[in-house]
């Protein structure tokens, strides 16, 4: 990187802040998708909004692409650097700004990790509601990115539904406010498109969050079932008995074995597990638990216990959430899909991953949030063994495409990032990808930031000759195009 | 028919040749000349198409684009006074004959719908399997998706279940150049792409025309509801008892104030869920409210809202507009009411939700009052990070920005405007900031 431009990241964010060096810089060549590397050009800590708006600045003006990072836990490479580009990592803008509890709002800086949220608003009876498995570590500027879900989203929402409004730095480097502490804030909902950009429209430097009362009564059942298709079953079962948990999960004889390995959740060696959390005034609760018990043993659920304490209801949701990690301990390598079908297409597709997995000799591990249809097959491999890599990943490949087949999604909350770019074009028109190519235009003319995510293709802004005409506002000099 | 051929604003031969060239896209039966009650606040179009599909609908608006024409896309023509007048108008697209169901998976708690579909028709269909879309929109049964969907109208149940931009999970947007373009889908999870969906909704049909969408759907309580109402001495009593039952762990479904210049303040609060539920949080409730009085228990108090648009006598001067405030300064954003209006004699009801969006009618034979207190009622809500969007202006009343302030993003949204809308057809003028 030219010497100058250096100098001048250095007085923007101090020696401290910037990160030259081969060997540091390698913390910061993946995110969480490990399978792939680029070397950024340089890193650079901001500690707050101006800073990164100085950054933004010089890379507008020399045309440098750059790639913001948050604590670097994205399962689609959403924060993978680009070659020739810098990554402005915001894990040092991570203070809580503001807790309003009368109006349920708490104002932070986009390091700030997001069970911290929740740790700070506890104490008064409110929670976060945006709950994906790596919140420990995970950071809200990254939940914002890619519109974080969790197992609770099913009742509450993913990270949007969570977000009143953004600081955001433009790529040009002009700092906005989308949305607002107030609903409906007049105007387009930019808010809620920034939301799961996934880095491609600016940087966000603060977020205003909602947040949550903790119910009166949370319930956890844990049931075991002869197979994923019985279990399938329980949650059609409850889902058409009009019930909506705060939670719906399962997982496979595998998926199991590997969470029992790792943190001994005390499961019950089964084919299909669920986990069932209901939430709200304790009389609803109760009678819906009872409801939900029974559908349970009707589907041919053979242990069914619902945790008696908080301490248990800890351990039932321990060995879930460790689950992804667990997996390491029974295979050296895996890939971790993300899929979405329509939840009544569970049973058929099920079947069609295990005939495919036993057809490829490669082991599928399977954890969901059923309750949404949110599949996370664990496709299990050793990159030791020839050739197992890549049958491994035509299998996660095909899963992915028997999800578009059933109408369902690519992604439900791991994001496109650079893993799934390709897939855009089979579940989305040309037209269709073009016209968010349009958005992104009007926010990032000159690709800046995060370029080569998401789509499978760049486009140029303005490629199709005659698209834009100025609007008669600015021919009239009322408005300018920024 | 030669008669209506002619109509105003056009030379014969030009209004001839687009007759018979959207007349071949849309079916001559499905065009018609515009009649009085087809203008849009207050601005008269010349035609009014009704596309048979979403590819009709289309292609109509990309003639429209090609021609130079603007456009302004209508559902059930409720709310066709919201936003400021046009800048000007050709042609109105009614949705009217895209009013399906397309696919209700009510085991997958999902419906997709066209745009001109009646909401309550909606409701309706989806009732036979126990569910809803949990929106409460004015006038469900004149209302369609696409209309309520453009102007993002809510009611008290945004307060549980969110609002549209939470319920919506996928879009199909005709754009001026012909393109349909889709995007979110109809799985609940789904975060594939930009969020196109909540870019639609609210946009007063400024980007593109909604010619479907998908929605995630919520059971019919099975016990149904019940509800609540307290009396309350004075607006921050009401405040204050809003926030406590905001505080708490109850699940309500409905919390809302209403004020009128000559009664007492009400707070009503409604439950749905289990008969076992109902009883034990009506209960609890009963003992957060002991600063207020309960009264007698009825459920058309969740009507007051749309009940702001009707007079027993005809239609009186009044203005109706929305405000956003935080929920902790709903009393003192009645008080600026009360201030703004008693003055000048103006008679004012209010009903405002828990979540802090509240609508007030004004109603004088003074117009001239009713603007001055818009005026400062907006300046005072936008200093205390509010908004104010006036959504009827009686006859004779100035010119009022029906927006307020976009705010320091305005110029992302002129361009957005001017990436998906180049030569201004949609509605021009209509939206925020003269977009």
């Amino acid at each position: 990187m030219d010497a100058r431009i250096l100098q001048e990241f250095r007085a923007i964010v101090g020696d401290s802040g910037l990160i030259t060096s081969a060997e540091q810089l390698h913390t910061y060549e993946c995110d969480g998708l490990t399978n792939f590397r680029v070397m950024p050009l340089a890193v650079l800590l901001p500690t707050s909004t101006e800073q990164v708006q100085k950054i933004v600045h010089v890379c507008h003006r020399e045309r440098i692409p750059f790639v913001a990072r948050g604590s670097g836990t994205g399962l689609s490479g959403g924060a993978l650097p680009v070659a020739n580009g810098i990554v402005i990592s915001l894990a040092r803008m991570n203070r809580i700004l503001d807790v309003d509890f009368p109006n349920a709002r708490v104002v932070v800086e986009p390091g700030v990790i997001n069970l911290e949220v929740t740790a700070r608003v506890s104490p008064k009876g409110y929670f976060y509601a945006p709950d994906p498995s790596s919140q420990s570590v995970c950071s809200i500027g990254g939940n914002v990115a890619e519109n974080s879900g969790g197992a609770h989203c099913l009742k509450y929402g993913f990270t949007t539904t969570h977000v009143l409004g953004v600081e955001v730095v433009l790529p040009d480097g002009s700092l906005v406010h989308l949305g607002g502490k107030t609903l409906d804030a007049p105007g387009y909902d930019l808010s809620g498109v920034f939301v799961g950009s996934e880095g491609t429209l600016g940087v966000t430097t603060k977020v205003i969050l909602r947040i949550v009362k903790r119910p009166e009564c949370i319930q956890t059942l844990l049931a075991a079932f002869p197979s994923t298709r019985e279990a399938g079953a329980a949650v059609s079962g409850i889902i058409g008995a009009s019930i909506v948990p705060a939670a719906i999960e399962m997982m496979d004889n595998l998926a199991i074995q590997a969470a029992e390995a790792a943190v001994h959740a005390n499961y019950p060696n089964c084919g299909g597990l669920l986990l069932v959390e209901l939430d709200g005034p304790t009389a609803e609760v109760d009678a819906l638990m009872e409801q939900v018990d029974e559908i349970c043993t009707k589907c041919g659920g053979t242990e069914i216990r619902v945790a008696q304490s908080e301490a248990e209801r800890a351990v039932f949701w321990k060995g879930r959430k460790a689950a992804f990690a667990a997996v390491g301990r029974i295979s050296p390598n895996y890939i971790v899909q993300d899929g979405v079908i329509p939840r009544t297409a569970l049973p058929r597709i099920m079947e069609e991953i295990e005939r495919l997995s036993a057809e490829a000799g490669i082991k599928v591990a399977n954890v969901f949030h059923a309750g949404d249809g949110n599949l996370h097959p664990l496709v299990l491999y050793d990159r030791r063994i020839e050739g197992q890599e890549h049958a491994a990943e035509q299998l996660a490949l095909r899963i992915l495409e028997m999800c578009i087949e059933a109408g369902g999604s690519i992604t439900g909350e791991h994001g496109v990032g650079e893993e799934k770019k390709q897939m855009m074009s089979k579940m989305f028109s040309e037209p269709d990808l073009e016209t968010m190519q349009l958005v992104r235009c009007a926010f990032d003319p000159l690709q800046l930031s995060n370029p080569s995510k998401v789509f499978p293709r760049t486009r140029l802004c303005g490629e199709k000759p005659g698209r834009y005409e100025p609007h008669p506002l600015e021919v009239a000099g009322i408005a300018e195009r920024f | 028919m030669a008669q209506e051929r002619s109509s105003p604003g056009g030379g014969a031969t030009a209004v001839d040749v687009a007759w018979d060239e959207l007349g071949g896209l849309v079916g001559a039966q499905h065009l018609r000349a515009a009649g009085p009650g087809d203008a849009v606040a207050g601005v008269a179009p010349r035609m009014v198409a009704e596309p048979g599909d979403e590819k009709e609908l289309a292609a109509a608006l990309r003639w429209a684009n090609d021609a130079g024409l603007a456009v302004a896309p209508r559902g059930g023509g409720t709310k066709l006074d919201w936003g400021n007048a046009p800048a000007r108008l050709d042609l109105v697209i009614s949705t009217a004959r895209l009013d399906g169901i397309v696919e209700h998976a009510w085991a997958d708690l999902t419906v997709v719908v066209q745009a001109g579909a009646m909401i309550a028709k909606v409701q309706q269909a989806l009732a036979q399997h126990g569910q809803r879309i949990a929106t409460d929109p004015l006038w469900p049964e004149r209302a369609t998706v696409g209309g309520i969907l453009s102007t993002n109208d809510s009611g008290a149940l945004r307060l549980r279940f969110g609002a549209l931009r939470d319920l919506i999970i996928g879009v199909t947007l005709a754009l001026p150049d012909g393109t349909l373009a889709h995007s979110g889908g109809k799985v609940v999870k789904n975060v594939a792409g930009y969020d196109l969906p909540k870019l639609a909704t609210g946009a007063l049909g400024t980007l593109g025309v909604i010619t479907q969408a998908a929605f995630r759907l919520h059971p019919v309580p099975p016990g149904g509801g019940r509800t609540l109402t307290f009396r309350a001495a004075s607006f921050s009593d009401a405040n204050r008892l809003i926030l406590s039952m905001q505080d708490s762990p109850l699940a309500h479904t409905g919390l809302q104030a209403r004020f009128t210049h000559d009664a007492q303040a009400t707070v009503d609060l409604r439950f749905e869920g289990t008969a076992a539920g109902i009883e034990a949080q009506c209960a609890t409730a009963r003992k957060l409210a002991a600063i207020a009085v309960e009264t007698e228990e009825s459920t058309d108090v969740w009507q007051a809202r749309q009940a702001l648009w009707t007079s027993p006598d005809g239609v009186p001067l009044c203005a109706i507009a929305k405000f956003s405030v935080l929920p902790a300064r709903i009393a003192a954003a009645c008080e600026a009411i009360r201030r703004a209006a008693d003055p000048g004699g103006i008679h004012w009801k209010i009903v405002v939700q828990g979540t802090g969006l509240g609508w007030i009618r004004l109603e004088s034979p003074r117009a001239d009052r009713v603007h001055a207190a818009i005026s400062a009622l907006r300046a005072e809500f936008e200093r205390d990070a509010g908004s104010l969007f006036v959504a009827h202006r009686p006859a004779g009343m100035a010119t009022l920005d029906a927006w307020g302030s976009p705010g320091d993003a305005f110029p992302l949204m002129l361009g957005l405007k001017n990436q998906l809308d180049p030569r201004g057809t949609l509605n021009p003028g209509r939206f925020v900031g003269g977009i």
